[in-house]
């Protein structure tokens, strides 16, 4: 017999014992648009990956690919983790939604989550987070910290997650500061930290003396320490390595405990197509530990509004609001429902600047 | 809104520090093409290089052994790449892309104890009374010696093609490496120089992106830096001047399209703006003016060192 012979034996036999091993392991992959050190969004979510690996151990094996490309190409990501036996796949960015739809189609038998998107199938669930209303925490500590009333805003891309984060934001900070502007850039990308700190440094050459961010990676935070007199906000993680400034607070994803939920649903076959939107009351947005560098009394205030809106005595969205043309949207003590904010597409008043197509 | 918002000055000297890391990667990709090899590397060899200045300078306080170990850690990186091509006759599109891959993981390996640390600061070179004459200090004589350095470079690759015998060979071996090693040159050695320059220089590239543009270290953070340097060298079809061109055009453009949206400008002399077309016109116009540049000379497609990505073994 050739050696070779033997090799392929071999291998093929290693290959049906690593089959009939998956069988009793469930497996979940991830699909991350950033790196798993972006500091940010990525990192986060990987957080969340290896605690569903802690609570399972034994039971579950994780995969996960990084810095996949938004578009075309997670269709092949996510049918190269389909094809090797992943049991639930979690795609966590916004691009993912419609390669995710489309790849389910193909695997009926495979259970797949996309994040922050609106698109679901019987095998498909969705899940967000309710981040605006961190937003709105971070809107009334900006408002009541800026001294140029300039307040910069790095965006990513046009899409409705961050449009809420931006209405938020600036809706809190309008309410306690008349006369704070934002400055809204459009950095096209979730991740590049050269292209963030950019922004961040046009922003701040501006005027600009708060930056919030909806971008995933530490660069801003490293750009407005190098320039100081600037503070900022954690974004998608504590980013407590700035802290106490300019990162003055922050937005925490907390994925884990729905993570082990889903991956536990799959082992014990109640797993079934869901539209989860939890937010500070539930957990999965937590708003990271406030430095000193904030004041007290306002400190005080945002902790209020945090309580309010995790005992939902507050909505974010509440009227009287108008849109950005000065149409009526919200009447006095109405709030925004889910459906208009999943697909929210406008400024509200006061806002200047267009959203993109 | 108008345009007194923005600064020019500011706005001239940060397009010099934007565009800096892409100058760097691509006049060392330019002398590496010239020699006749396609090192598609570059990404990998500018994060490696990124890690390493980030971690050097850490450790002993200096940008400027930082940016040595940057070099340094280039050239290694590049080595692999080298051997692999220039010994064992791999394909070059192949291992380049590996390299790539390569580094990228590398880098995020040692790269693990460097997050959230803030490198020491590099200092503005001191020019004296020169500094403050007003408008042209700030944009000329305001700036870390990378920038003086990077730009110097480019002129010394452009001396060193046209006017140096070294720089001939370096061109006859990327035009026919057959007729070079007739002559006697040693093709496998100056391609390997070749490379190893091509390395330090994109390690210096990703180290300025590290200790000076952004300033800190971050996985991944080279975001895709080495692909549009790869990309001027080819649309500047192998000129150093095309290069340093295409780098500060790009550079300048994505500096100046954040700068408009910072300063919620809708309109320029009538002409409405929008984000989503300011957003790409880096791309854009950095190809369209690189392609206009070399059609005028009508050889652009004729430029290219002719035996560009091929193998060479003596017993061919």
């Amino acid at each position: 017999m050739k050696i070779t012979t033997v090799l392929t034996g071999a291998a093929l036999a290693l290959g049906l014992a690593g089959a009939a091993l998956a069988q009793d392991k469930v497996k979940a992959g991830f699909i991350y648009v950033g790196p798993i050190g972006d500091g940010g969004w990525t990192h986060e979510h990987d957080i969340g990956r290896q605690a569903v690996e802690a609570e399972f151990g034994d039971k579950v094996e994780t995969v996960y690919q990084e810095s996949v490309p938004e578009g075309a190409d997670a269709e092949r990501a996510l049918t190269q983790m389909a094809l090797q036996g992943a049991d639930i796949i979690f795609t966590t960015s916004f691009g993912y939604m419609d390669p995710t739809i489309n790849v389910a189609a193909r695997f009926p038998n495979v259970k797949f989550e996309h994040a922050t998107g609106y698109k679901s199938a019987d095998n498909v669930g969705t899940y967000s987070a309710r981040f605006y209303e961190g937003r709105a925490v971070q809107g009334l500590i900006a408002g009541r910290m800026t001294k140029s009333n300039k307040i910069g805003y790095i965006a990513s891309f046009p899409i409705p997650e961050v449009i809420r984060g931006i209405n938020s934001a600036y809706i809190h900070a309008k309410k306690v500061n008349p006369d704070v502007q934002f400055s809204v850039v459009w950095a096209y990308t979730w991740f590049d930290p050269a292209k963030e700190s950019d922004a961040a440094k046009a922003l701040i050459e501006q005027g600009a003396d708060v930056i919030l961010q909806h971008t995933d990676s530490t660069a801003p935070q490293a750009a407005a320490k190098a320039k100081g007199g600037v503070i900022t906000f954690g974004q998608a993680s504590d980013m407590s390595e700035y802290a106490p400034s300019p990162r003055v607070s922050s937005i925490i994803d907390n994925w884990g405990p729905y993570y082990i939920r889903q991956v536990g649903a799959v082992m014990d076959g109640t797993w079934k197509s869901e539209n989860t939107w939890d937010g500070i009351g539930a957990g999965m947005v937590k708003i990271g530990e406030m430095s000193d560098a904030i004041p007290a009394d306002v400190q005080a205030e945002a902790k209020a509004l945090m309580a309010s809106l995790a005992d939902g005595s507050y909505h974010a969205f509440t009227g009287p609001l108008n849109k950005q043309d000065g149409s009526a949207w919200l009447a006095e003590g109405e709030t925004a429902d889910d459906g208009t904010l999943a697909g929210m597409n406008f400024y509200v008043e006061g806002l200047t600047g267009d959203v993109p197509n | 809104m108008d345009l007194s918002a923005i600064n020019p000055t500011i706005l001239i000297a940060s397009l010099m520090v934007a565009s800096t890391p892409i100058l760097l990667a691509a006049i060392g990709e330019l002398v590496v093409e010239k020699s006749g090899v396609l090192n598609l590397g570059v990404e990998g060899m500018m994060i490696t290089g990124a890690i390493c200045g980030f971690a050097v300078a850490v450790e002993t306080g200096s940008p400027t052994l930082g940016f040595i170990g940057a070099a340094v850690g280039g050239a290694v990186l590049s080595m692999l790449f080298g051997v692999l091509t220039q010994f064992l006759l791999s394909n070059q599109v192949a291992t380049g892309l590996a390299l790539t891959l390569f580094g990228l993981g590398l880098s995020a390996l040692l790269g693990q104890g460097y997050v959230g640390i803030t490198p020491p600061a590099t200092a503005e070179v001191n020019f004296g009374p020169l500094a403050d004459i007003p408008v042209l200090g700030r944009i000329l004589f305001q700036h870390d010696f990378m920038v003086y350095f990077s730009i110097a470079l480019v002129a010394a690759v452009w001396a060193f093609l046209k006017f140096n015998r070294a720089g001939l060979i370096l061109r006859a071996v990327g035009e026919s490496h057959d007729a070079a090693h007739a002559l006697g040159y040693k093709v496998v050695y100056v391609r390997l120089m070749a490379i190893g320059f091509g390395g330090a220089c994109a390690g210096l590239g990703g180290a300025y992106l590290s200790l000076i543009r952004v300033p800190q270290w971050t996985e991944g953070m080279t975001a895709g830096a080495g692909w549009i340097a790869l990309a001027i060298v080819v649309f500047a079809s192998w000129r150093p001047v095309g290069v340093l061109l295409g780098a500060y055009l790009f550079g300048g453009v994505t500096v100046l399209q954040l700068n408009l949206q910072a300063a919620g400008l809708d309109k320029i002399w009538g002409i409405p703006l929008k984000v989503e077309y300011l957003s790409m016109s880096p791309y854009l116009i950095t190809i369209l003016v690189l392609v206009i540049m070399s059609s005028g000379r009508g050889r652009a497609s004729l430029n290219a060192p002719a035996a560009l990505g091929k193998s060479f073994h003596a017993s061919s």
